[in-house]
């Protein structure tokens, strides 16, 4: 049935379908096969063709909640307003909390999906929309508030619990199988059969193949998956989520690693999913894209619910403002002197099929910000900088002297500091004390006769922790009880207390407060102001725009540009980073 | 500023090569390759140095001796796949090996069948033990396994005491199992050949073998994909512990008098014929056959030292020696493969 369903929009040719374009009656869910997924009992023409029409989709009813991009989340922007509203959403989550220990991911988050719409999620990163979209895929269980299915509450038993009641997700790291063939991947516990339950390769090799033709993509269905491109797992990712043949789908970030053309693609799919009367959750940075393809949008902020409206009408500054609440702090790089002597000298650094030919300098007093997508390559060359991993070419040269590969031990004593990109399992010793991690990288100066001095160690903590505005409780206590934003100052005060020349930090803010962020980008000015090399890597523009004097974008490898602070822009930025420069050339 | 022209000509990575290159490709796929290579080149040269190797009753004792290994490498292989270990099975067969040939003592007619079956229930008990903890319990296999190694032993040692089964007691039906043969081939050898093969099969081709691979490949994305980890990995140490006590049964036949070490050390044994047989010790890859091969392979180390007459003094460091080889060899080329493909769908060198 999965594969007959499959194949079923497939069938309809692309392109060109737009939501004006469609019969109001015409292609309604009711159309779809309703089988055993409806656990509501739902009618399989539950949500009435009048309510859908191209034009009278989400009619006023939706008005009192949306529209007000300055109103505060409370009761009156909930979505149980809309409980008027002509279609009953296909899914909804209502006021729903998630807490991780100490680390509040959600605390309001509200959504709902209605058939055949397209419905964009926006907000800073650490918004808590990754943790929406686990609660909505049944990987996390909300710790308050419900989740509706035709709006019936139910509770997700599982990612196996949310496919059954036909909820496909696209996350957005891929979370492939590297040792099963890209077929396997899409069709894993759903392959089809043969008599005696035996899988039937052969056709799920074919299907395979439709959905790649589907999306307009050339892979092999028996390669294995280990060792296709990022924009490639993503690819694999979204076929899944087509075989499903699902009622939701959830796209994190699905264009974070695809072209433009991909996208495009993408598109014509999302277009037609929506005709086939599925409800898409989209979730993307590129506010164009939302524009694009998405009717409706909700905002979240610091874990809250802060908008859901009607996309039409509104501007791009407009979902900024909700989603930042503030302005942002703009920084000019005019405020520090011009940068000194060279610190860091890289030439033509190449590991093989991770990255090539990578040749940059850091100089003292300098921020150089390293952009580019997830799996371009930016934090393998800080690995291999630091001497973590082996490079198979090039030297890296630092205050003159060529730093010996593959030994972190002298890229300390060549004076460098690297804060990885996760602190969790790189950065700290979660079990150990804050002091012991603070002091880890200095245990040299604070010892005597091979002994560490618990209270040399206790007083260069207790600087540190000064220094940083660090908040803790004890300075014993596991630093695993302290939250993302203050265990962050405490890898950075481990590098900071060697004084290093050049401090290496990769995604430096990633999944820490907005205060703590900011105060961690002052930090990162300060320490330049004082003379200091850095080399930031960081996914998120508006870091690499602020932070960076430099910046310098990789895509699948390479360094493929390099803007000055004065003339970068987001788009210049993710138009380097995803390749979209040639596509628009050629 | 300046921006690169890195074209990138396709959509998607692989290039539907030309059909030769897919068919060394193929060849090269197969991880089996690297251990059959290292199998007949081990063969070569030692029948070179002495041919009594290839003769009849040696094949006939090398396959006999395999046996064993290789049905307990099945099982491993199982539970390897899906990213666990199974350290218990020399106990489990130690355990099984006494209690079911023990019967024979106060029951001397009872039929063989019987005794298979008491084995297996052992072996199952044993298994599903283990696989709660794992499954459940969220203990490491490692230690929940190494645990119930010495568990399980000592158990074993409480039971039989002082006590061993002598062949004596054993009925000719049962000691002629191993013995038996047709056209030479020894008849164990072609049933444990195709219970193998039937294994290798079943992880090929059903869903569920098919998860264990997924499981071990990336656990988190098994339980994204809503795979059913836990009874998964449940089943798969389930069917080592029951396969073990059906080799229990096997090895008292085949050796006849049992005490209370019978078994001991064969859990590291055989792991390294399924390592050394291709499966990934941290899963996700790897088949039974590999597996069954890697079990054959160590046998015939043992066997042509002997046969070269090779102190047995100098038995266990040869063949750790050897086993180092050819685990290198057969890393050696799967990391070949690797770069090889990373190459290719990164596009640089083309």
């Amino acid at each position: 049935m999965t594969a007959d369903g499959g194949s079923a929009p497939g069938g309809r040719e692309p392109g060109g379908r737009e939501p004006g374009g469609r019969e109001p009656g015409g292609r309604e869910p009711g159309g779809r096969e309703p089988g055993g997924r409806e656990p509501g009992g739902r009618e399989p023409g539950g949500p009435e063709p009048g309510g859908r029409e191209p034009g009278g989709r989400e009619p006023g009813a939706r008005g009192p909640h949306g529209n007000q991009p300055s109103a505060p989340p409370g009761p009156a922007a909930t979505p149980t307003a809309a409980a008027s509203a002509p279609a009953t959403p296909v899914l909804a989550l209502e006021h729903a909390v998630k807490s991780f220990g100490a680390v509040h991911a959600v605390v309001d988050g509200s959504i709902e999906l209605s058939g055949g719409e397209a419905h964009a999620l926006v907000g800073e990163n650490g918004a808590g929309k990754s943790t929406m979209v686990k609660l909505l895929a049944g990987v996390y269980q909300p710790d308050g508030g419900s989740l509706l299915i035709d709006g019936q509450p139910v509770t997700l038993h599982g990612p196996a619990g949310a496919q059954d009641a036909g909820i496909a997700v696209i996350y957005q790291e891929p979370t492939l199988f590297p040792d099963l063939s890209v077929a396997e991947n899409i069709f894993m516990g759903r392959q089809p059969l043969v008599a005696g339950r035996r899988i039937d390769r052969r056709r799920m090799h074919t299907e395979t193949g439709q959905l790649f033709t589907r999306l307009g993509v050339r892979l092999d269905p028996g390669r294995v998956s280990r060792g296709l491109s990022i924009a490639d797992q993503q690819i694999v990712e979204i076929a899944k989520a087509l075989s499903l043949d699902a009622r939701v789908i959830v796209m994190d970030e699905p264009t974070a690693a695809l072209s433009a053309a991909e996208v495009a693609r993408l598109f014509e799919v999302v277009r037609t999913l929506r005709a086939a009367g599925a409800a898409v959750l989209f979730i993307s940075h590129r506010l164009e894209e939302v524009f694009e393809i998405c009717q409706r949008v909700t905002v979240m902020r610091d874990g809250r619910h802060v908008l859901t409206s009607e996309l039409a009408g509104l501007t791009a500054d407009d979902l900024v403002r909700a989603m930042v609440g503030r302005q942002m702090e703009e920084r000019t790089a005019g405020e520090r002197g011009a940068p000194g002597e060279r610190v860091l000298l890289v030439e033509h650094l190449t590991r093989e099929g991770v990255f090539t030919d990578i040749s940059l300098e850091v100089r003292a007093g300098e921020i150089v910000a390293l952009a580019g997508l997830v799996g371009s390559g930016r934090s393998e060359v800080a690995r291999a900088l630091f001497g973590i991993d082996r490079y198979d070419a090039g030297r890296v040269v630092m205050r003159g002297r060529e730093l010996r590969r593959a030994s972190p031990t002298a890229a300390m004593a060549a004076g460098i500091g690297f804060v990885p990109e996760d602190r969790r399992q790189q950065g700290l010793v979660m079990d150990m004390s804050v002091q012991q991690n603070v002091a880890l990288a200095s245990l040299g100066r604070l010892r005597r006769g091979g002994l560490i001095r618990s209270a040399a160690e206790r007083a260069f903590a207790t600087d540190w922790a000064v220094r940083l505005n660090l908040k803790y409780g004890q300075l014993i206590d596991p630093v695993s009880r302290l939250s993302g934003g203050n265990q962050q100052k405490v890898v950075l005060a481990k590098w900071l207390g060697r004084s290093p020349a050049l401090l290496i930090v990769d995604e430096p803010t990633r999944g820490i407060d907005v205060a703590t962020k900011a105060e961690v980008h002052r930090l990162l000015a300060r320490l330049a102001a004082g003379g200091m090399a850095i080399l930031m890597i960081s996914s998120e523009l508006p870091e690499v725009r602020g932070v960076g004097d430099r910046i310098l974008v990789m895509r699948e490898g390479r360094l493929t540009a390099e803007f000055g602070h004065a003339d970068a822009s987001e788009e210049k930025i993710m138009a380097a980073a995803t390749g979209q420069h040639q596509e628009q050339a050629s | 500023m300046t921006t690169a022209v890195t074209q990138r000509q396709e959509p998607a990575g692989a290039p539907p090569g030309a059909g030769s290159r897919r068919l060394t490709e193929r060849v090269f796929r197969i991880r089996e390759s690297g251990i059959i290579a290292v199998l007949l080149v081990f063969v070569a040269v030692t029948t070179a140095i002495q041919p009594a190797f290839l003769n009849e009753q040696n094949l006939k004792f090398l396959l006999i001796n395999t046996t064993v290994y290789a049905l307990l490498a099945l099982g491993e292989t199982m539970v390897v796949v899906s990213r666990n270990v199974d350290l218990s099975i020399g106990s489990v067969l130690g355990l099984s090996a006494y209690v079911s040939a023990g019967l024979f003592g106060p029951h001397p007619g009872l039929p063989v069948p019987v005794v298979f079956l008491a084995g297996l229930g052992i072996g199952l008990a044993c298994g599903i033990a283990n696989g709660l903890m794992v499954a459940i319990g969220r203990v490491p296999s490692l230690v929940v396994t190494l645990a119930t190694l010495y568990i399980i032993r000592g158990i074993d040692i409480l039971i039989v005491g002082g006590n061993e089964v002598v062949a004596q007691t054993l009925p000719n039906s049962f000691t002629s199992i191993p013995r038996a043969s047709v056209l030479g081939v020894p008849y164990l050898a072609i049933v444990i050949a195709v219970v193998i093969g039937l294994g290798a099969y079943y992880l090929r081709s059903f869903r569920s073998g098919r998860e264990l691979y997924a499981i071990g490949s990336n656990p988190e994305a098994a339980r994204l994909a809503g795979l059913p980890v836990g009874r998964r990995v449940l089943a798969a140490f389930t069917a080592s512990g029951g396969i073990a006590g059906l080799a229990g049964v096997l090895w008292a036949a085949q050796y006849q008098t049992v005490d209370s070490t019978a078994g001991t050390g064969y859990e590291l044994t055989v792991i390294s014929a399924v390592v050394v047989g291709g499966v990934a010790i941290f899963g996700g890859s790897g088949s039974a056959v590999g597996a069954a091969i890697g079990a054959l392979l160590l046998s015939s180390i043992n066997s042509a030292l002997n046969v070269l007459g090779i102190s047995q003094l100098w038995l266990e460091a040869i063949s750790g020696f050897l086993l180092l080889l050819a685990i290198t060899l057969d890393r050696v080329i799967s990391l070949r493969l690797q770069a090889a493909l990373r190459r290719r769908s990164a596009g640089v060198g083309t």
